[in-house]
């Protein structure tokens, strides 16, 4: 396993009583590409922006490369400009009274490089990121898209090797969000360094992360790699946030009812039987399921539900069904055909094995 | 590793930040430019001053008493000193409110919400008399109105009718209150215009569409909406009008009619500075109880006033057979606020003998007539009286330095707000630097003149100085420089300065490369700002100018005050022809500096 670039101890952030950060350890190996994701105000970026050195954390420690650059109890604080780390900004905060050629070139005249390097450099750059003869404009000039793409080159051409980002995508429409998703996974790929991601959008978490952080008040409450996450959410905070439409969730109480040792999920309506064995009977839980996991049979049989459909929301190449069985709605993602109309009677079909099952007073996951 | 102890090292952490230190030098700064005289002006009106054993018998200077305070406050004097002026000042300041906001709201929706003709002109022009200084139209009011019986030659008003002018018409309240509405009009006129073209104009035409009539949707929609800028644009102007020095001293003292503002100077000026001093206190109390209620109502009714978006077509109400007549007064209102000033101040310039407005005795001795014996007691004309030259000098300077100054502090105060918004100490140094604003400008003058007419600690007795002039100007236009800047920054946002941070530049080249390039824009608007306003200034270095460190705008009011009124007329005009080269500059900059 590769060593730790980054690593995280213990971190807290007090802003006034606002518990921003609270008490939050990990570590990113080298080459890894974590991305903390969370409701807004959950404490991300305030973490981002502890490990950039922008902003003084309250408690804990901070290693970069093995170098402590924060330490409360040493009472050590290494500034941002000494960090050597790459961050782009949800606004991308490119100077507005430089050109591009001045924007990307600024890191690099602070390290005091010659002009005839510089100017290489940033040609090389420029080539890299497709904006080639862009160089005198400037940024309010530029479309948000190529205005991401100088905010990417400017931290690209110091080479650094944690490269931290902050939101970089959400100010840009739907079809330029999936192409500059596609450039950064690329780039990361291809320059290898360690990336820190933060964003709301827990698409972009699925698609780019090679592990999630998913944060939530101040707190992790799962670090995983994507489809751990999506598959085997740790807590119902997660299961809930991760997944789009979001996941069917189902109050009751588990009994011994299953064949072969295994657990049954009853609510007052219906009976479920579950990949579960470990479970005492009686217990109050919380079963989730896909939406994509439900399907749709003719006839009825073991762990299906009766149910009447209230709208069909057709889109592209899937459709969203939600069907109402007594007090609960479900939604199912459908990818194929779909030839119901509202008010038809239908079965659900939930498998066994796609069942997942919370405890009802922690919130937490229980162990199959 | 090195150990240290961990509290320590976290302050060191903390003082490391530059805006940290920024911070703490610039409280520094304003402590001293600000409190400090504050806290003199409070000790010196306990003790006994030398002058005082003139008052008193019993005065032993340098002691500890009550004196100044039982002269202001419970004496056979109090009368005199305090009861009747502070009543003149409420009085001229409410009226002055009252008719300013009037005749502004009014002009503000015939511009914004009417279909009169040549509105962009009207508004354009309509903002004129603020321009110029406001005791200029006391001045011109004076050339108009001026009878011979309180002394010196009549105005125009007599030349021209025979008839004399009664007191009540020539000085004192009337005139006080007429002169300044019609300058601080404007004011009102830009507040209520600027919240009439932000409100939604959906919301009227809901109220349209739900069967309301015009005077209905006015009363209870539009009126509404404008209350808070109504309201602030009349605490404004009470403030305002409190402090005013120029306008009352000269309608008001030739019948000794006297506000709180004139009654300062008079008693500074007769060497009983600690009773000053006590009235400068009142007139703080209540012009910051005032600007304390104004804030604590914006902040609430802000919340409705700013919604919605502009660039909503206006359906504009049809004034009808009303159009040409209200458009004639428009008319009227603008001659009588800045043509007519002008042309009298203009005539007064040119008239040979005072009082005297003939055609044929006009002349241009007082512009570039050389120095003669047998008129105006040897004084050359305007252009060529080296004295006069040399105010100008001055004034330019003082407008110069004073602009650069509080220009450049104004960017470290909003780097220092803005970089540590929500703390504690940005907080305290946006508060003192927002301190002169509660000051009236004649208040905050006695204020230098208690501190620095001694020497203090380690600094010599600054007054006679240009140095000490110039600085009481920064002070009191720091708020302006300080917002301006404050304003821009915030739109800049502090991660420009961030993305510079985490590739390696110091504070030195963050500060040369990315702060001062983005912030010089509301620098600079702040800059001419106070330009303007220092050129202009009377209220405030009145009490601190000597003969060598004279401005113009004290120039003119001595040669006022002496009766020289061609001199005064003339300089006035040289500061208006200033203050407008100034704010025609102001507009190109502005054009130029848009991003």
């Amino acid at each position: 396993m590769a060593a730790d670039i980054i690593e995280v101890k213990n971190l807290t952030k007090v802003f006034g009583n606002v518990v921003a950060v609270d008490n939050v350890t990990f570590s990113i190996a080298e080459k890894d590409f974590l991305i903390l994701l969370g409701p807004s105000g959950c404490g991300k970026t305030t973490i981002l922006r502890m490990i950039a050195g922008l902003e003084i954390p309250t408690q804990g420690e901070i290693y970069l490369k093995d170098r402590l650059v924060f330490s409360s109890s040493k009472g050590v604080f290494v500034p941002a400009r000494q960090r050597e780390v790459g961050l782009v900004f949800q606004s991308y905060a490119l100077w507005p009274h430089m050109t591009v050629f001045e924007n990307i070139a600024f890191g690099l005249k602070v390290k005091r490089e010659g002009s005839e390097v510089i100017r290489k450099k940033v040609d090389d750059i420029l080539a890299y990121m497709q904006l080639e003869g862009m160089k005198d404009r400037y940024p309010q000039e530029m479309s948000g898209g190529q205005q991401q793409r100088v905010a990417l080159a400017r931290m690209l051409v110091s080479h650094p090797d944690i490269l931290l980002m902050d939101e970089p995508l959400s100010n840009l429409d739907a079809k330029l969000r999936l192409e500059m998703r596609a450039e950064i996974k690329n780039i990361h790929s291809q320059i290898g360094a360690t990336t820190v991601y933060v964003t709301h959008d827990q698409v972009e978490g699925q698609t780019m992360a090679s592990n999630i952080a998913v944060i939530n008040k101040g707190i992790i409450e799962q670090l995983a790699p994507p489809k751990t996450i999506y598959n085997r959410p740790a807590n119902l905070f997660v299961a809930d946030f991760i997944g789009s439409p979001a996941i069917n969730l189902m109050e009751g109480r588990t009994s011994s009812e299953g064949d072969d040792g295994r657990v049954c999920f009853k609510t007052g309506e219906f009976t479920l039987v579950t990949a579960y064995r470990n479970i005492q009977p009686g217990r109050e839980v919380v079963a989730a399921i896909r939406p994509e996991s439900i399907s749709i049979v003719k006839e009825e049989s073991a762990n299906t539900i009766p149910g009447e459909v209230r709208t069909i929301l057709p889109s592209g190449p899937e459709t969203v069904l939600r069907v109402r069985h007594a007090n609960l709605v479900f939604s199912l993602l459908l990818t194929q055909e779909v030839n119901l109309s509202p008010g038809q009677k239908i079965h659900l079909y939930l498998p066994a094995e796609n069942i997942l099952v919370f405890d009802k007073q922690t919130g937490n996951l229980l162990p199959l | 590793m090195k150990r240290t102890h961990p509290s320590f090292s976290r302050f060191k952490n903390y003082i490391r930040r530059p805006h940290i230190v920024i911070s703490l030098i610039l409280l520094a700064i304003l402590l001293f430019i600000v409190l400090v005289p504050f806290a003199r002006m409070i000790r010196d009106s306990f003790i006994w001053q030398f002058a005082d054993t003139r008052l008193s018998r019993n005065a032993l200077p340098g002691e500890f008493t009550l004196f100044h305070w039982k002269r202001v406050f419970s004496s056979a004097l109090t009368q005199n000193i305090l009861v009747r002026p502070l009543f003149n000042s409420l009085t001229t300041s409410l009226s002055v409110s009252a008719c300013a906001m009037f005749i502004g709201s009014m002009l503000a929706w015939l511009v914004a919400r009417t279909d009169i003709p040549f509105r962009k002109t009207i508004a354009t022009v309509a903002v004129l008399p603020y321009v110029i200084p406001s005791y200029i139209h006391a001045l011109a009011w004076i050339n108009l109105f001026k009878n011979d019986r309180i002394g010196g030659a009549a105005g125009v008003f007599q030349y021209l009718t025979g008839i004399v002018p009664p007191d009540w018409l020539s000085y004192g309240y009337l005139p006080i209150v007429v002169t300044l509405s019609i300058h601080y009009f404007p004011f009102t006129f830009l507040l209520v215009s600027a919240a009439l073209t932000s409100i939604d104009s959906r919301l009227e035409e809901s109220g349209e569409i739900l069967g309301a009539s015009r005077t209905h949707i006015l009363r209870r929609i539009t009126f509404p909406l404008v209350l808070p800028a109504l309201l602030s644009s009349f605490i404004l102007t009470f403030s305002r009008v409190l402090g005013t020095f120029g306008t009352p001293y000269f309608l008001g003292t030739p019948v000794r009619y006297f506000t709180l503002s004139t009654q300062i100077y008079s008693n500074i000026t007769n060497r009983i500075p600690s009773v000053g001093y006590i009235l400068a206190f009142v007139l703080i109390a209540i012009s910051s109880a005032v600007i304390y209620i104004n804030q604590k109502m914006i902040g609430k009714s802000k919340s409705y006033v700013t919604i919605g978006g502009k660039g909503f077509r206006v359906t504009d109400t049809p004034l009808g057979r009303m159009q040409y007549p209200l458009l004639a007064l428009i008319v009227l209102l603008f001659l009588a606020s800045v043509v007519l000033p002008l042309v009298l101040i203009v005539w007064q310039t040119l008239a040979l003998y005072p009082g005297d407005y003939s055609l044929r005795h006009l002349t241009l001795l007082f512009w570039i007539g050389e120095a003669n014996t047998a008129f105006a007691e040897g004084e050359a004309g305007v252009l060529r009286n080296p004295a006069i030259l040399g105010a100008a000098w001055n004034s330019i300077k003082l407008a110069l330095s004073a602009s650069a100054l509080a220009g450049f502090l104004g960017i470290f105060i909003g780097y220092a707000v803005v970089k540590g918004r929500n703390t504690k100490l940005a907080s305290m140094v946006e508060q003192m630097s927002f301190l002169p604003y509660l000051v009236p400008g004649i208040a905050f003058g006695a204020l230098y003149l208690a501190l620095f007419s001694h020497s203090f600690g380690p600094i010599p007795a600054l007054y006679g100085t240009f140095f000490l002039v110039a600085l009481v100007c920064v002070a009191k236009n720091l708020p302006f420089t300080g917002r301006a800047v404050i304003t821009s920054m915030l739109q800049i946002g502090s991660e420009l300065e961030e993305a510079s941070e985490t590739l390696g530049a110091r504070w030195s080249m963050r500060f040369r490369k990315i702060i001062l390039p983005l912030s010089i824009q509301g620098a600079i608007s702040g800059f001419v700002l106070v330009f303007i306003t220092v050129m202009r200034e009377l209220s405030l270095i009145i009490l601190l100018v000597t003969p060598q460190t004279r401005t113009l705008t004290t120039m003119t009011f001595r040669y006022q005050e002496q009766g020289y009124t061609q001199f005064s007329s003339a300089i006035s005009v040289m500061i208006i022809v200033i203050v407008i080269f100034g704010e025609l500059f102001s507009k190109k900059l502005g054009k130029k500096g848009s991003i």
